[in-house]
């Protein structure tokens, strides 16, 4: 039974640590927006809190701690009380499969740098991304508000119109890799080269459905703030807010590590064949450009319109991942 | 030994709360509240995949059951008009003769489930299931003929499904 | 042998999946305790700008949603077909490759029927 124990003891640290990990990144990831935005707006930004304001995702938290939570009336008190928690599972759970790092040796084990390696890892990403679009619907629904409503049906309809070109858009890295499982598509990369030269369509859609998939602008019509208010969170408040908001970053920082690991080569860098604890620092390096891409394109385009966005994602990404994937399972057959 | 023991205990635990969770799906008056249950009976199967060492078919389980089926369950029930105020009565006056199907039923599956001898599978070495399952779709001996008809069948799902729910023109 | 692959492969995704649980409920729960509660009528009405609610907020969705959200059970169906086949497709070689184009191209005419007959049209 022992090395039962092992994997499990192993497997709690692993988890508490992702937990707080990405609690944290979900902190500063909103302080760097904010930060961010204001340099693009040439202004501030938070500044009091601390030096260069970097306590102010804690003050944040700590503000959001002692609101009211309401409960509107006539909602249906039991969703509504868990469709915030649905939210947040999968954004964290999905990180299971992504490794950080190559294995290192730690107390005189292997330990892998990741909680899980399944050899069914790409498709286990979709499932946990898929199961993501409850909480939204259910926000929408039990909160008996018709803006939450509307909004939670946009941003279902919109999530599952973009999970199929997500979907396409994985496959091509899978064909050249020949394997579902992260490590994997990291060890193929390393053998050949990053994927996002040889994919670069596939890199594309991926994170264009990304971006669609966690509501980030420029498509964030379900939050449209103009017309929706908050869309399907506008009733919530105190702590279930703040964890509709944790699920959206954490899904951000889900959604930028998967392309890292997908196109940018993942953990691989120089020297890290040596010095594996390396890994980690690649890997943060890359996602966090990723991140700071995504808030770039959020300060720079405007939103697009819901018939617009919904054209996009069936008449336009869908067939262009659809092509890719045709195109590379001929070049990878006829070419070797 | 012990090992194995564990598994089966698992195995019970997550059955149980399945057929709970399915009894549930059929009781409850609120259609949303059935529609959620109905996912956890989906997320409980997918785990007895999991338990069954089949992690394709239980991620599948749970990219179109819970992911797109039920999911499409929950569009349908918000398309209806008194999801919550459901009053009307649950059984009708041949209950009691559903009930003597369902035994008899019930029995004779599990007379038959126990009579049958299982064969003993010779040694777990599959390999990588994932491989296998490639290999069979597109396999002129195994499955190739029933994967191209599936994709006929999905063609006429979705022109069925626009005949059914795209609104006419004339209703403009 | 079997069964240590499983609680190598799965086991650590339950105990993360508990942990997150735990976390949110959690979160949560810290909020009721330290939140304070003041209801009143006008503050649980549903918020709509300010202005009283008008008629309910259940209210039917449009069947356009239900169409996307079958259009998605299909095309998903035919993702999931497409990645098996991905993984062993430098292994299959040029009959595999067929096979598949032959699928997709079935799928194909369904998808110019969908867009020809207007139902990714959204007004």
């Amino acid at each position: 039974m022992s090395p039962v124990i092992g994997i499990v003891i192993e497997a709690i640290i692993k988890s508490a640590l992702m937990v707080f990990v990405l609690a944290t990144a979900f902190a500063y990831l909103t302080l760097a927006e904010r930060k961010i935005a204001a340099f693009v707006q040439v202004r501030k930004g938070p500044n009091r809190v601390g030096p260069w304001g970097l306590m102010q995702p804690a003050a944040d938290g700590i503000k959001l701690l002692f609101k009211e939570e309401m409960v509107p009336a006539g909602a249906d008190k039991v969703l509504f009380f868990l469709a915030p928690i649905l939210t947040m599972i999968p954004a964290m759970v999905i990180m299971a499969v992504v490794p950080i790092g190559p294995d290192v040796e730690l107390f005189g084990r292997s330990i892998r740098l990741g909680i899980s390696d399944l050899n069914v890892g790409m498709l286990y990403i979709l499932s946990v991304a898929s199961v993501a679009v409850y909480g939204i619907v259910l926000a929408g629904w039990s909160s008996a508000n018709k803006y939450s409503l509307l909004g939670g049906l946009r941003a279902s309809a919109q999530m599952i119109s973009y999970e199929i070109a997500l979907g396409l858009s994985i496959i091509g890295p899978i064909i050249l890799a020949g394997t579902m499982s992260l490590q994997g598509i990291i060890t193929a990369q390393q053998q050949s080269t990053w994927y996002v030269l040889w994919q670069p369509v596939g890199a594309l859609v991926f994170f264009l459905a990304g971006l669609a998939e966690v509501n980030r602008a420029p498509f964030d019509m379900p939050e449209a703030e103009q017309e929706l208010t908050a869309g399907y969170f506008t009733e919530y408040s105190g702590m279930k807010f703040s964890l509709f908001f944790m699920g959206e970053y954490i899904k951000m920082v889900a959604v930028c590590a998967i392309a890292t690991t997908l196109f940018l080569g993942g953990y691989l860098g120089p020297y890290v064949e040596q010095l594996p604890w390396l890994g980690i620092l690649y890997f943060t390096i890359k996602t966090t450009a990723l991140l700071f891409l995504m808030i770039w394109i959020r300060l720079t385009l405007p939103r697009l319109r819901y018939d617009q966005l919904m054209a996009f994602g069936w008449k336009v990404l869908l067939p262009l991942a659809l092509a890719n994937v045709v195109v590379t399972a001929t070049a990878t057959v006829l070419l070797g | 030994m012990e090992a194995v023991s564990a598994a089966q205990i698992i195995f019970i635990v997550v059955a149980l709360l399945t057929v709970a969770t399915t009894f549930l799906v059929v009781t409850v008056r609120n259609l949303i509240h059935a529609a959620l249950w109905l996912v956890a009976t989906l997320f409980g199967i997918a785990v007895i995949f999991v338990l069954l060492d089949a992690g394709f078919m239980a991620t599948v389980q749970i990219v179109l059951y819970i992911g797109a089926i039920a999911i499409l369950i929950v569009f349908a029930v918000m398309l209806t008009r008194r999801v919550m105020q459901d009053v009307g009565p649950q059984s009708n006056e041949n209950w009691w003769l559903g009930t003597i199907v369902a035994a008899v039923f019930f029995a004779a599956i599990s007379t038959l489930l126990w009579s049958i001898r299982w064969p003993a599978l010779p040694g777990a070495v599959v390999g990588d299931t994932v491989l296998a399952l490639g290999r069979s779709l597109v396999d002129p001996n195994q499955y190739v003929i029933p994967f191209e008809v599936a994709s006929v069948m999905l063609i006429i799902a979705l022109i069925g499904s626009i005949t059914l729910a795209l609104p006419g023109k004339q209703s403009e | 042998m079997l069964l240590q692959e499983l609680l190598r492969d799965y086991l650590p995704i339950a105990i993360l999946l508990f942990v997150a649980t735990g976390m949110a409920f959690a979160m949560v729960a810290l909020g009721h305790l330290f939140g304070p509660r003041r209801d009143g009528k006008a503050k649980l009405m549903p918020y709509e700008s300010g202005m009283t609610p008008i008629g309910s907020a259940v209210r039917r969705m449009p069947v356009r949603y239900y169409l996307i959200a079958v259009l998605f059970v299909l095309f998903d169906i035919e993702v999931i077909f497409l990645l098996p086949w991905a993984v062993v497709l430098r292994k299959l070689g040029l009959f595999g490759l067929i096979e598949m184009l032959v699928f997709v191209t079935i799928l194909l005419v369904g998808y110019i029927y969908v867009w020809k007959k207007g139902a990714l049209e959204w007004e």
